[in-house]
């Protein structure tokens, strides 16, 4: 039993359902969550890792 | 032994530090780092490389998310590694994930901009991610690793 933080207050997770995602390419990798309340989603996270940066060039002028 | 033309690694790492300034520029009041910033914009947002400064326009709004965004943790100075005669990288990533917690955004987003909330809200770079909506959660931006070729921030020359 845990309580979740929903739209109607706190509620144990056990009430509610539980659905869960990934999504991964070069840029990111995604993991959601949500929690629905019969046909309402009362809850929904999401946690993105980045995986790459913005790369800046640099070079030295010839005479 | 020979010269090799080359822009030097400890100069880009002094560019992440404002140690040169070859324009005109603000009077830096402290040699503390700045403050910066992450504000999340909406799927429907343009920003992008021609971006100079905060701005809420296309700004997500929503329950517990103040327009602004928040605080980034900088507790690691930038760096920088010289990899050959020629070729160096200066580089920086916040100390921590970013995050949103238990808010609602419910319109769709999948940007999030950094900016320096010290020097006039100033853009620093804009990073996207899958759409994305949050309800009564944590949006959380976890960054990549501190390397020389993954960091959030990277000057290089090849």
């Amino acid at each position: 039993m845990a309580l979740v933080t929903t739209t109607k207050g706190e509620m144990d997770d056990s009430l509610l359902e539980k659905r869960e995602g990934t999504f991964e390419d070069d840029n990111e990798l995604t993991t959601w969550v949500e929690y629905w309340l019969e046909s309402e989603l009362v809850h929904r996270s999401a946690h993105v890792t980045l995986k790459r940066s913005l790369p800046i060039g640099g070079e030295v002028g010839t005479f | 032994m020979a010269n090799t033309a080359s822009l030097c690694t400890s100069f880009l790492g002094e560019v992440l530090t404002a140690t040169h300034n070859f324009g005109v520029a603000p009077i830096r009041a402290a040699t503390t780092a700045d403050t910066f910033k992450a504000a999340l914009y909406l799927t429907s947002a343009t920003i992008d490389a021609s971006t100079t400064v905060y701005s809420s326009t296309g700004e997500v709004t929503g329950t517990n998310y103040s327009a602004g965004g928040v605080t980034i943790t900088n507790a690691t100075v930038p760096a920088s590694t010289n990899s050959s005669s020629t070729a160096g990288v200066a580089y920086w990533t916040p100390s921590a994930s970013i995050s949103y917690t238990n808010v609602t955004l419910s319109t769709s987003f999948n940007a999030m901009l950094m900016y320096n909330s010290t020097q006039s809200n100033k853009a620093v770079g804009v990073y996207t991610f899958g759409n994305q909506t949050i309800t009564a959660g944590t949006f959380a931006l976890t960054m990549p690793s501190n390397t020389t070729t993954t960091a959030l921030l990277r000057i290089s020359t090849t």
